[in-house]
Parts: C-alpha cells; structure tokens; sequence
C-alpha cells in the first residue's frame, strides 16, 4: 500500500505508522517541521527494514501548501492508495475560552482545514478509481459535553462531513474510515487524568489499520470505547447535566 | 507487533496528589510530564525518568520538587548501520522494544540487565550490566555518542573522546549531570536468536564461587541463584547458569515468539511473605532443578528476563514495598568475602525470595559505574520496621571488604557509609560541579546521599 501520511511523528500517527512501515508499506510522512519529519522517516525505515519513506512539509495552518504536498507525495510514489490524517490540535476547554486566537486556531484546523484537506486528497484518490481516506476525529463530538465544549465541536462537525463524504463516494471505490479515539495515553493528553478505559497508541494503531483494510466507515479505539459512547450516546440530556461530564 | 510500554510506579487513583515510586513501590509526591520532544520536555526539569525500574529513589524527585521529565514517548531509532552494528536513537526507547525488533534480525543489545522493562536512558544513567560483565563489562563500555541536555541549557554531544568528563560522569551518574536525549551505541551480532544453557546445581558457596570463576572464560554469560536462607554446610547452595547464542544448526529455525505475560493484578498482604513462604520457594525451586546437570536451547527471554514473564511482581511484596540490596565484593577481598557475607546475612534474617550472584569483570570507565572485578551479590528485602538496620550492617561488611554499592537499586544507604565505598565519589563531584555548579539537577537520592540542595 501507498500511503500518504499527516501527522505520523507524534502519538497515534506514530504508532500507526510504525505498523505500516513493518508490514512493508510505502509512506510519505507529511507535517510542519523537516528535521522531526526526517528523524520519523529514519525510525520507520529502521522498523520497517525498507528504505520506502519519503517525506513533504505540509502545515494543516496553511491549506495554500495542501494541493502541492499531496501532488508532490503522488509523484515521490507513483500513486497514492490511501491518505491517513491524525494530525490536529488540542487544548482544554479553560485555555481556548481565555484564548479566542487559539480557539480560532483550533476550529481551523481541526475543522476547516482538515476538511479542505480531504477534499484534495478525496479529488486525488477519485481520479485513479478510488482508495482509502482514514482521518482522526473524536469520541469527543458524540456529545455537548462540559470539558470538551469547543474541542468537540470541531470534531463532530468533522465526522459528520467523514459520514456523508462516505456515503456520497463509496460507489466510485473511495472508502472513508473515520476514527473515534477513545482516551489515549499520548503527549497530547499528558496532564489530563485518564478516565477508566484509557488506551494505548499501539492498540489503537492495530485496530486502526484492520479498519483501512477493511474499509470499516466509523471505528471506535480502544474497542471498549464503541460500547462506552453507545450509553453516553443515549444518556438523557438532564443526566448528561447532573454528572456533569 | 509492536509495544508500547508505561511508565510503572506512576500513581493518581486513589490518591488526593499524583505519586511516583520506583520499582520497589515506596512513594512520594510526584508527577511524570511526557512528551515525543525531549528537547522542550527537558527545559526546566531537574530529573529524567524512564520506565521507572531503578528500585530505590533514584528516578525520584528531589524534596522540594514535584515534576521529573518522563521519557518513554521519545523513542526513534536515528540510524543504524548494519555493517558495524552502530545504532542510533532517542533515549526513550525500550529494551523490549529494540529486542522484539533486532533479535529476529541477528543483533542484540551488547550488555542486557535482568529486564527489558528499561529505557536507553535509564540503561546509560545506571550504567547498567548483565551476564556478560566479566567479559563485556557495563553498558556504557559500548557507547560512543550521548546527546544531552546540560544545566545552562545547551545540548551537547559527548562520547569517551569529547566532552569526556561529562561522558565519563554521565555514564553511571544516575541522570545528576543532564537529560541524556539520544544514545548511540554498537549492537552485538549474534548467530541466532537462542540461548543455548548449562545448568548444574550447586552444593555451597565456596563451590559457587569456583564453579562461576571457572566458566567465565568459557561462557559469555554466566549467572548464578542462591539460596539465602541454607545455613550450615548447604549456605549459599544454587544453581549455575551459564549461556551462549546458539549457533545457527543447533538453534530452531523460527525466530522466538514474545511470551506471554502474567500479572499480578493487585498488591499481595504482607504476611504472603514470611520466612517459611520463602523458605519453601526456595526449597522447591533447588530441587526441581533436576537432574543436576542440564543442557539445552532456552527461549532469549526466559534466560535473559525471567520476572518479566510476570508483570507487576513488585506487588509481591505487599504495601510497604520492598528494596534491594546489590553489593560488589572485591576480588582483593578473597574467596571467603561471600562467605562471610552470607553469614552475616542469614545470621540477620535477611530473608530473599531471589538472590543472585554474579561474576564481574573489569571496572567500567564510568566514575560512579557499580562493578568491579569479584562477586556481585543482589537480593530482595521486603521492608520491615528492622530493614535500615539490617542495610547498615550489610553495608559495614561491604565497606570491611572494600566493595561497594549499586545506586540503582538503593533506597536506604548513609551518606556516610556510601562515602566510605566511593573514593571515586570526588572526582565525580568535582565534574559535575563544573557542568552543574548550582545543582540544577538533582533527585530524591543524590539529596539522601550527596547531601545535595533539596
């Protein structure tokens, strides 16, 4: 498989990539900063024992360097069978209500950017009959809740774009996988308190990649967390208030 | 597949405040900040942590502090170079991990702790040692490049050929002279990914100490378990293990699968521990080494890690925890140091579930590198109101021998007492002085035992 990849440095991008890798898939890593790109690129030609790993600057805060990025990784492989995005922002809800720039910046990318994005690599993958297009959205979406006010808003406007992108392009072969991380144990969450049922990067990576190979439309990581949103999905909104979550 | 591995002894159930503890699970206040970017990570913190397997207070806090700097997210391999073995990565990168990804391919780590539960990192800092050490000596003998993070704030690289003040402190200095970022260190082929082994039971120590003397110079690694509590003409009787790769006809074609793991899923009481529960452990495992002398292919990780097939067994030793103690006698002090160490020890009761004792090789070129040319000892105490007690006079025997300590593993030794053990003790002060005048960095025990600022 070619896959081209934004935001394999880090957590679960990392880890996923890894497997990748060791099974012998091509990758172009794309993300913001070269140095960290290349030191990826070498882990993953280590790991996987191949020398397949190239690597693009792409910055999801600059959706002018989008088309050209995924042009250039298409032409580094030849083509292109499908395009992973775990990359995206995070911080808590008390910072991004003191910090409207940062909030701004956070529904960009989360929302607007990595759906311009998709639309790019949705163009790329239809005009050679099809592929995969697996993006990392949110458990955080499902519902209003407290803590994750704005962080879950741009991730369910997110997978609900994933749901229709899904629905209006499988019959032309472009599968869309859509990821609801449950907690995971990475950078990105370092200092919040794990609830019950966090996970790690490498489980969510093996459950990841079973998904783009089958084409799975929603996946839920850890598995535990499917059946952890399907209560809190049909949690009546006056308990959703009284525990305050 | 691959591993991820968390960090132990990280604790924020059940407690008001975050706790931390090493390996033998006494804890203190304390947190663990993470991050794939060790060079931000590192900027203010006054300690490195990685899988937090030192036993004692070494991966701790110092008093007055409550964060450390864990490393385990930063764990690339950089570079390798498969005609020399040199290989290249971030300091957070597990043992477990380089093994599950070299063994297959003929390459392993050139010295290999007890377990693969630790870091790079963690292995330099401890300037750790393994089976091999009176052929191979400690981990940092094969290292040529750390990357670090020194206390005014800039990284530098240093190796036995730059800097190498810094390295020689570094390597052994439990991360008191800077965040080691990268390590770079040389691979050892090997022939395949199996262990052929010796076993022999052992009647006494005196036989013990001949018989691990006599296979240095045939086995690359050799290692042997006591039984502690034997006293009279059976003390310090075992068994003898000794190993070496298989070469490939001997060894199966398939590489090892990983084992599986068992845990021990919550804390045992302490009176699961008593003498006569060990006594029978003991007892039982000497004798179901049978016939006296067995050969054969073992599995890498049941003769390189067997507690790792149990996940957790700290919890074993119930809610005080427990310390171990790991001595060096030297070889000046003669054949009968262990002797007279076992004595001492089974005269105070020190009952251990596992007691090991080792060959070792050369003294590293790390200043405060534990071993030494002799015996080195180890063995697990649970705490128990007596413990500091039984520690000083186990201590003052060591000193009488002119041996000493392994930092990695202590949690109750006197300033005083480490002092009298460490002539090298000065010398290592005196360079980190230079690198880190104000003791920037510091933790829980370079406080107990250089008295540094808490």
């Amino acid at each position: 498989m070619r896959v081209v990849f934004l935001g394999a440095t880090k957590g679960m991008g990392r880890a996923l990539a890894r497997r990748m890798a060791e099974r012998k898939d091509e990758l172009f890593l794309l993300g913001r900063n070269l140095q960290d790109l290349e030191a990826s690129a070498a882990d993953l030609k280590i790991r996987g024992g191949h020398e397949r790993v190239n690597v693009g600057v792409c910055d999801l805060e600059d959706s002018d360097r989008f088309a050209p990025a995924l042009e250039a990784a298409r032409a580094a492989m030849g083509d292109v069978d499908a395009v992973v995005i775990t990359a995206g922002l995070f911080a808590v809800q008390e910072k991004l209500e003191s910090d409207l720039d940062l909030t701004r910046r956070l529904l960009t990318v989360n929302f607007t950017h990595t759906l311009l994005f998709c639309e790019h690599a949705r163009r790329m993958l239809l005009a050679r009959g099809g592929g995969t297009l697996c993006v990392f959205s949110s458990v955080a979406g499902e519902r209003g809740r407290r803590p994750v006010a704005i962080y879950g808003a741009s991730k369910a406007g997110l997978s609900r774009y994933l749901e229709a992108l899904d629905h209006r392009h499988r019959a032309e072969g472009l599968k869309v996988v859509c990821v609801h991380p449950g907690f995971v144990r990475t950078g990105m969450t370092d200092g919040l308190k794990p609830p019950p049922f966090a996970g790690e990067p490498d489980e969510v990576a093996h459950i990841v990649l079973r998904a783009i190979d089958r084409g799975t439309p929603l996946v839920y990581a850890p598995r535990m967390w499917a059946l952890v949103m399907l209560v809190i999905r049909w949690l009546p909104r006056f308990v959703m208030r009284r525990v305050g979550f | 597949m691959s591993t991820t591995l968390n960090p132990t002894g990280t604790d924020r159930n059940g407690a008001a405040e975050p706790r931390l503890c090493g390996w033998g699970r006494r804890y203190v206040p304390g947190r663990e900040i993470r991050s794939e970017d060790l060079e931000s990570l590192t900027r203010d913190v006054v300690l490195s942590r990685g899988l937090g397997r030192a036993y004692g207070d070494s991966a701790l806090p110092p008093p007055s502090e409550r964060v450390v700097a864990g490393t385990t997210l930063a764990d690339r391999l950089l570079s390798f170079d498969a005609d020399h073995g040199w290989l290249r990565a971030e300091a957070g990168l597990s043992l477990l991990e380089l093994n599950r990804l070299f063994l297959p391919r003929g390459w392993f780590t050139p010295v290999s702790p007890g377990t693969q539960f630790v870091t790079l990192g963690g292995m330099v800092a401890a300037d750790v040692h393994g089976k091999n050490h009176h052929r191979d000596r400690c981990f940092g003998e094969h290292v040529r490049r750390l990357k670090m993070r020194v206390a005014d704030g800039r990284i530098v690289e240093c190796g036995q050929d730059l800097l190498s003040d810094l390295f020689r402190a570094t390597v052994g200095g439990m991360g008191l002279t800077g965040h080691i970022l990268e390590v770079e260190l040389r691979m050892k082929r090997i022939p395949s990914p199996w262990i052929w082994q010796e076993s022999l039971r052992i009647h006494d120590i005196d036989e013990f100490i001949d018989a691990l003397k006599e296979s240095g110079p045939k086995w690359p690694y050799t290692v042997g378990w006591i039984d502690c509590l034997s006293r009279g003409p059976k003390m310090g009787r075992g068994i003898l293990m000794c190993g070496r790769w298989a070469e490939r006809p001997l060894a199966p074609r398939k590489p090892p699968r990983l084992k599986k793991r068992i845990p021990i899923p919550f804390e045992l009481p302490e009176w699961v521990l008593s003498r006569r529960s060990i006594k029978l452990f003991n007892e039982l495992y000497y004798w179901k080494h049978q016939p006296r002398f067995k050969k054969g292919i073992v599995h890498p990780e049941s003769f390189f890690y067997p507690l790792d097939m149990m996940l957790h067994w700290n919890r074993i030793y119930g809610p005080r925890g427990f310390t171990q103690y790991q001595c060096v006698l030297p070889e000046s002090a003669g054949r009968g140091a262990a002797r007279r160490f076992l004595d001492l020890l089974t005269r105070k009761g020190g009952a251990s579930f596992l007691c090991v004792i080792k060959d070792c090789g050369e003294e590293g070129s790390g200043l405060l590198s534990f071993p030494r040319r002799g015996m080195s000892i180890a063995l697990d105490i649970a705490i128990r109101d007596e413990t500091q007690r039984l520690v000083d006079e186990l201590n003052e025997e060591v000193i009488a021998e002119g041996g000493r300590i392994y930092l990695a593993k202590d949690s109750f030794t006197r300033p005083g007492h480490f002092r009298s053990m460490e002539p090298r003790l000065e010398e290592w002060l005196e360079v980190r002085r230079r690198w880190d005048p104000e003791q920037k960095f510091r933790s829980a025990q370079s406080v107990r035992l250089f008295g540094d600022r808490p």
